[in-house]
Order: C-alpha cells, then structure tokens, then sequence
C-alpha cells in the first residue's frame, strides 16, 4: 500500500490562510491503513483547525469534512460535486495521486494537499511502517530471493554489497539492515547463492520514462503455442 | 603492452608504492600541489580521491590532471554517487585524452555520510559496472553501443574489503570485480595482517595485484570516530590500544611507526603485490613512514 505522514499542522494551516470554506477531504484505503487521512485523521484534524482558529480569536474559515472510499478511483468521486459545490479549497487527506485526481475532477477548485506521501510499503508492526517497492517497472526479485536491492540498499546497487556495511546494517543509516547481506544470507539459505555470484547489467531507465501509464491487456490471456 | 608506468610496474615483481592525495574544498590548490611534489618521486603511483565521504571537493580528474603535468603518475579514483553514465564516459575520453589512463573504480560513499546529505545520490552505475564499462569504451563503442571514432586503453582497479565483519559476500564481489576486468586492487585499510593473510589465500588464485591498504592513524579517538563514522573501516581493538598507551600529542608519531611496521612486514613476508599508503590529510608524513619501512623509491 502507499504510505503517508500527514504534513506539520503549521504548514496546513499556512497553505489554508487565502480560503474560507475548506473542505477536509479522508481517503479510505491506504491513508486510512496508514493512519495519515482516513476518516478518524480527517475528524482529528477538523477538530485541531478549529480549535486553533478559536485560539487565535481570528474566524476566517469554516470548516467541512467527508471521506471517500478511494480519491484515486472516479468511481468513487460520484457523491463529491455536492460537498465540493460550497467550498473555496479542497485539502485532500490523499496521497500524491488522490490529490491530483480531485484536481482532474475539478479543474476550477484549487486542491491543496494534506499529507506527505512517502513510499510503497507494509506494515511492520502496530504504527510501524516499512519501504519495500520502488515501482521501478522492472521487477528482479526473482535474482535477489524476494529482497529488493533497488528499494533496501540506500545507493540500489546490484552486484552485491558496498564495503561500508559493518554488522550487517547499512553506511548510511545504522539502524538499517544492509540489503545486500540479508540477500546473501537468503540466498544461501535457499541454495541459489549462484544468482550472487551472477552480473547484472546497468538498470534500463527508460522502462520508466515518466509519467508512467498501464493498458489492460486482453482479458483472456492467450498463451504460447496458442495459434 | 603496458600503458602507464603504474601498469608496467604491476607487471614486474616490484613491490609496488601507492599513495592518495585529497584534494581541498577550495580553489587554492597550493598545498595539493605541494603534497604531489612532495610524493611523486617517490611512489608508484598516486590516488586522487573522489569527493571522499561525500564531502564536496575540487574534482579527482583535476587533480589527477595536475599529478601529470607536475610529472607524477595519476590513479583516477572515480565514484558512481555523482554522476550518470554519460558524464562517467565523458570524463573518461576527457582523462585518457590527457594522458590520465588509471583508474579506480568505486560505487562511492553514501551520500548521507558527506556535506550534501539533500543531494540527489545518482548510482546509474556501480563499481562493476563501472569496470565493464571501461571495458567496452576500450572495445570502440560506447555504453549506448555507438562507435567511438578512437578508443581509449586504461588500467583498471577496484577495492576490496578484507577486514569486513561478515567477508563472503565481499568476496563474492571481489570475484565479481576481477572477471569484470579489474587488474589491480587497493584494499580498504588493513589493521589485522592474518586477515590479508587469509584474503590473499583466497585472491592468489587470481592474476590481479593486490596493494594492501594502510591508513595512518593519528589517535585512538581518531581511530574510534573511523569505526564508527567511515564506511570501509574498522580498526582493530590491538591498533587501538597500541595508541591510547602512548603520551598525548605523540599518536601520529605512533601511527607512522605502526604503518611502517606493518609495510615492513607485508614486503618481508611477500603478503601481496604492494601497498597502498592513505595519510588521510597527513600526506606529509608519507615520506617519512617510506623511510621508516625501508621503502625508499629508486
């Protein structure tokens, strides 16, 4: 799922201060799993603008909430025109992509964004949330025993460790496992230590020139020696 | 043939002297020229370090570039973190075509270990690829498989790490390095002399010269700040007790009697092909330490 921290509550209310009706905006899936503006961050939020808005004696805005299913999703945009029709600013609880979506949707409303996306992960533990995909479009975990190098070793490198990891953590970030030493140990654990001692080729850029976008092949997928 | 006086050393049975100059965050270059004169008679070879731990410096080709027209021979250090491979290539022609024709080949230090922690860390390439690439610029066409109107020929090294806590998948990348051309290498420092003793067990079956690398310590708090700050380093707890025991202000003193010793006895036992003398901003003890370990350069 995608991960997300919601911004400092200062810069929210800076980038609010030109609007007067501001529309608080949750998503219901992965901001929701990551605690950073699903329908409780929303509420929390809520309560937060306006109590600081009372403290500050200065009332100049009002404030509205909702949260849809999905932001990135025009399947479930449907019931918006209606909570967007009275406001001056949408702020999306979203990440980077529901954001831009509510923006698409509504070309004249200016859409302001609530969180700071920050990658592709899974949940470690309880509140604890980990990287793991770098969406670079040319998956190779099938050389490196399901541990992304590209993703997990801080420089992506992939013939095999730097020489800067000491105890099996990483040069840059010494709380962090080395990348190349968990793959080595797993491949050794799988007996295909073969796919370390392997050389792989610079990465191909260009299967990610951005913006990126993927068309649905034919539902049936014909396999070979199929006519 | 050989294509440097470096690489005609490394082909003989000499025990081969390197050292490394760092060059100065600065656009006076007077005391890198000063260290250059001061070394270049009397090694083999000196290294240009490559914005060493990230820290932003005057660039590794420029002053490989001057260790030439001061009449010294150049070892190119050249990092991946910086730049994709186009500007590699580039400084490639750039360096061959101004007679710099060694290089070594480096993935680079992490770019939050250094001065620019926000930079944007490039990594197109790693070190192997780096060496295969060097390769295929010598073969005439470029990474993009277009022809060069003339190729380049170099000598190409790469580093190893044989103090590593955990050495087997540093060996596989040692491997790695070696069928992807590397001729020679210069070891992260080495403060234990059985563990190059062990890695040379291994390395000897390969035909690439090995330079052991010496790092001049000048404290043990220097040498604890390395263990736990410098990617590639790890100190001994002998080494450092060996320099907390001595007076304050008498710890480079005892550095420079450590490295020598250590020279000494790398040459008189024949561990490897050479070594590789890293003073980390003390170049100007170099010298010094030659003499100590009875390596004066005809």
């Amino acid at each position: 799922m995608i991960v997300a921290e919601q911004k400092p509550f200062e810069e929210i209310r800076r980038m609010i201060t030109p609007y007067e009706r501001v529309l608080i905006l949750g998503c219901g899936t992965c901001m929701t799993v990551c605690d950073a503006g699903g329908e409780r961050e929303v509420s929390f939020l809520h309560n937060a603008l306006r109590l600081a808005q009372a403290r500050s004696g200065d009332v100049a805005h009002t404030f509205s909430e909702y949260t849809l299913k999905r932001q990135c999703d025009p399947e479930f945009l449907e019931l918006l025109p209606e909570k967007v029709a009275d406001v001056d600013v949408v702020l999306s609880l979203g990440c980077g992509i529901g954001v831009q979506a509510i923006a698409e949707s509504f070309p004249e409303m200016p859409v302001l964004p609530g969180v700071n996306t920050s990658f592709m992960g899974m949940t470690k533990e309880s509140g604890v949330w980990d990287e793991r995909c770098a969406a670079c479009g040319d998956c190779r975990l099938e050389d490196t025993a399901g541990i992304c190098p590209i993703t997990r070793c801080t420089k992506g490198i992939l013939n095999g460790p730097c020489a800067g990891t000491k105890k099996g953590k990483c040069e840059a970030n010494k709380d962090m496992d080395c990348a190349w030493i968990l793959i080595y140990q797993r491949l050794e654990r799988l007996q295909q230590l073969d796919k370390m001692r392997r050389y792989y080729p610079p990465r191909n850029f260009r299967t990610i020139p951005r913006p990126r976008r993927i068309v649905t092949k034919a539902a049936v997928v014909t396999g070979e020696g199929d006519g | 043939m050989a294509n440097s006086s470096f690489e005609e050393k490394l082909g003989s049975n000499k025990f081969v002297v390197t050292t490394e100059v760092g060059p100065p965050k600065s656009v006076d270059i007077s005391e890198m020229v000063h260290h250059i004169e001061l070394l270049k008679d009397k090694v083999d070879a000196i290294n240009i370090t490559d914005h060493q731990s990230s820290v932003m410096r005057f660039p590794s080709l420029g002053g490989a570039l001057l260790v030439k027209e001061l009449g010294g021979e150049p070892v190119l250090q050249m990092t991946c973190r910086d730049r994709n491979r186009l500007a590699l290539q580039a400084d490639l022609l750039m360096a061959y075509s101004r007679g710099i024709t060694n290089v070594l080949c480096l993935t680079g230090d992490s770019v939050d270990v250094g001065d620019h922690k926000e930079a944007k860390p490039v990594f197109d390439l790693d070190s192997v690829q780096l060496l295969k690439m060097i390769r295929t610029l010598e073969s005439g066409t470029d990474m993009g498989g277009n022809e060069l109107k003339a190729a380049p020929r170099f000598c190409i090294g790469a580093t190893v790490h044989p103090e590593a806590d955990f050495v087997e998948p540093q060996l596989v990348k040692f491997d790695k390095k070696v069928a992807a051309g590397a001729q020679f290498f210069q070891t992260q420092g080495i403060f234990d002399l059985a563990s190059l003793r062990r890695f040379m067990q291994y390395a000897s079956q390969f035909n690439v010269k090995i330079l052991a690398g010496i790092i001049v310590l000048s404290s043990a708090g220097m040498a604890r700040y390395m263990n736990n700050n410098v990617p590639g380093i790890i100190v001994s707890q002998t080494i450092i007790d060996e320099l907390a025991a001595v007076e304050k202000g008498k710890g480079l003193q005892k550095g420079i009697e450590i490295a020598a010793r250590m020279i000494k006895t790398i040459k008189e036992e024949k561990l490897c092909h050479g070594v590789h003398i890293m003073a980390v901003g003390n170049e100007r003890v170099v010298p010094g330490i030659l003499e100590a370990a009875e390596l004066v350069n005809a």
